[in-house]
């Protein structure tokens, strides 16, 4: 809803004029809205234009060794400068997108799949069963995030795929927590009796009347916890238990930044851009998708 | 009250048994003899590793092992570290006062920026204030903190070498990594603030105060600021849980000594009695606040108790 583009009747001009601060303060909330939802979308939409069409922008190959231009300055040659091992740095920034951005959604998807499988079966079944999850969820929200997926990530040792699952344990008593909440209030409507006196199977009011239900606010926790899954994957990369070597992600190539800060700036500078723009671009994206599709969530009620 | 305050406590003794049984599981559930990967290196000698079986009990069943493991707990006993040489209770004794250091300094400034910040956009709302406060507080809970520890030791330590590359302990060495341990939160503080600020300047009273003639100074301050403190009384638990997780990041960013650092270095050499230690210790800090947040509500609104 383009406020600009709606036609305007000779209604609305009448109450513009009797009303002019109100109206006009309305239209420029929703144009701030819509310009944020508009923002981020377009700053996601170029960051992964770019890291699709790394082989298209630049030739280097992101793991191609040479010695002779180890931590060479930013040029022609290198547009963001070399590594410690000679390799260019544009080709391990723009490869290294792929990395992260496919790992925080890997992230949002397991954590967000198995969370609210767990919460249906919760909030649906009830019993001994449901009441065993939810305590379970009680006790894995009881720790600060990043513990949690450290703890797992010890368990489970280093590398991409571990670290994934690391994060996505995070997520998964929240998603689990939202969708049990939510298909509690749910079962108690008249027409969701109705379903099961006419005989409906559970798995039919699940998909019919509960997932449906649920859907904006899985959407809304999806975006938001986007840009902290991509932060994390990067965190637990640059700490040593992510991506292992040679393979560029965001937070490996800054943790190759922090050992030669002294030396090559560049190293640290131009990953952590391209990071920080795509954690902006998903907040900004979350941000408008609440506004638009869960007005009675308050723009800050969404993280932790 | 007394149910109140039986029924909390009754759940966090709850939730601390829950956490102590995961923790647990963390050392058995690694894949492997934990005591050979305990004594890494020293693996080899099976004198060690058959004392190390007896120590932590492995020929036990599970319940006996957990009773066992935390009874020594809760005698101040985690066990020895191989890699530290050194018992897991010093270890921690010796980094713990860096941590709580850092903790509090970015507690402060996260909750002075954060409420200004927040104040300052709530009583500006839709203005073009709000819109900069807004914007920057998004910044702020986008940017990296470890990225932003990265370009403050660039440009502070490198380029204007106004600080030192490694911090220590002193007061100086504390500002850049508490300023990077802040900054998200200042961001998130100043959303949850300025929300909390409208929804009570939002209320009937307020209302009403404002129609009697009351100065928006006097309203703000008697009315608005007194309902709007309770939910931001809710962050500070949240935000003891997310200092935490950037204490981990930040104190390894800064090499800076911390039980974050710790954890860390636990892991990557896995110390697994010491990584065991840490993330039972800190979660365990975690519920205490978020109990004692939950005690102080029935004090600031007597509502909550009889609910």
């Amino acid at each position: 809803m383009q406020p600009d583009t709606v036609p305007r009747t000779a209604e609305a001009a009448e109450t513009d004029t009797v009303l002019p601060p109100v109206t006009r303060r309305r239209r420029l909330i929703q144009a701030f809205r819509h310009r944020s939802l508009l923002a981020g979308s377009i700053i996601c939409l170029v960051l992964a234009v770019l890291v699709l069409a790394a082989p298209l922008l630049t030739s280097a190959d992101p793991n191609l060794q040479d010695p002779l231009s180890a931590f060479a300055q930013p040029s022609g040659a290198h547009p963001f400068g070399a590594d410690s091992f000679g390799r260019d740095l544009l080709a391990r920034v723009l490869y290294g997108g792929r990395t992260t951005i496919l790992a925080s959604l890997s992230v949002v998807v397991l954590g967000g799949v198995v969370g609210t499988a767990l919460g249906l079966v919760a909030g649906y079944f009830r019993g001994a069963v449901g009441f065993l999850i939810m305590r379970l969820v009680d006790l894995l929200l009881a720790f600060p995030g990043i513990l949690l997926a450290l703890a797992v990530a010890t368990v489970l040792g280093p590398g991409l795929s571990n670290e994934v699952i690391a994060v996505a344990a995070i997520l998964v008593p929240v998603y689990a927590r939202l969708v049990e909440g939510a298909t509690a209030e749910v079962l108690h409507l008249p027409y969701v009796d109705a379903a099961v006196t006419l005989g409906a199977s559970p798995w039919q009011i699940i998909r019919r009347h509960i997932l449906p239900n649920v859907a904006s606010g899985i959407i809304v926790l999806t975006t938001s916890w986007l840009g902290i899954a991509a932060l994390w994957i990067a965190a637990l990369s640059f700490i040593g238990l992510g991506v292992q070597p040679p393979t560029p992600e965001w937070g490996a190539i800054l943790y190759d930044g922090a050992n030669y800060i002294t030396v090559a700036w560049w190293i640290t500078v131009f990953p952590g851009i391209f990071l920080a723009l795509f954690v902006v671009g998903v907040n900004l994206l979350g941000d408008g998708l609440r506004d638009e599709l869960d007005p009675t969530l308050s723009r800050d009620l969404g993280r932790a | 009250m007394t149910t109140y305050v039986l029924r909390r406590l009754a759940s966090i003794v709850a939730l601390a048994f829950g956490i102590s049984v995961l923790v647990f599981l963390i050392i058995r559930l690694i894949p492997g003899d934990p005591a050979l990967a305990l004594l890494g290196t020293n693996a080899g000698d099976p004198a060690l590793v058959t004392r190390l079986h007896q120590q932590l009990g492995l020929d036990e069943p599970w319940p006996v092992q957990y009773l066992q493991w935390i009874g020594a707990v809760l005698h101040g006993d985690f066990g020895y570290s191989y890699g530290n040489q050194q018992s897991v209770s010093s270890l921690l004794a010796a980094n713990f006062p860096a941590t709580i250091q850092l903790t509090i300094g970015g507690l402060a400034l996260s909750l002075f920026f954060g409420s200004i910040i927040g104040v300052v956009a709530a009583l500006r709302r839709n203005r073009a204030t709000d819109t900069v406060a807004m914007g920057f507080a998004l910044t702020c809970m986008s940017i990296p903190s470890f990225w932003l520890g990265l370009l403050l030791i660039l440009l502070f330590a490198v380029q204007i070498p106004i600080f030192d590359v490694v911090g220590g302990t002193s007061l100086k060495g504390l500002v850049l990594p508490a300023v990077t341990l802040a900054l998200s939160s200042i961001g998130f503080n100043a959303r949850f603030v300025r929300s909390s600020v409208i929804n009570a300047q939002q209320q009937n009273h307020v209302i009403n105060a404002r129609a009697k003639g009351i100065t928006a100074v006097q309203v703000f301050r008697r009315h608005v600021l007194r309902n709007a403190l309770l939910p931001i009384l809710t962050i500070v638990g949240l935000q003891v849980g997310q200092l935490i997780s950037g204490v981990v990041i930040v104190e390894t960013v800064f090499s800076r000594p911390g039980i974050g650092r710790l954890l860390v270095q636990a892991i990557l050499s896995k110390d697994y009695l010491t990584v065991q230690a840490v993330v039972l210790i800190i979660a365990v800090i975690y519920a205490l606040t978020n109990f004692i947040v939950d005690l102080l509500y029935p004090v600031l609104d007597p509502r909550v108790a009889s609910r």
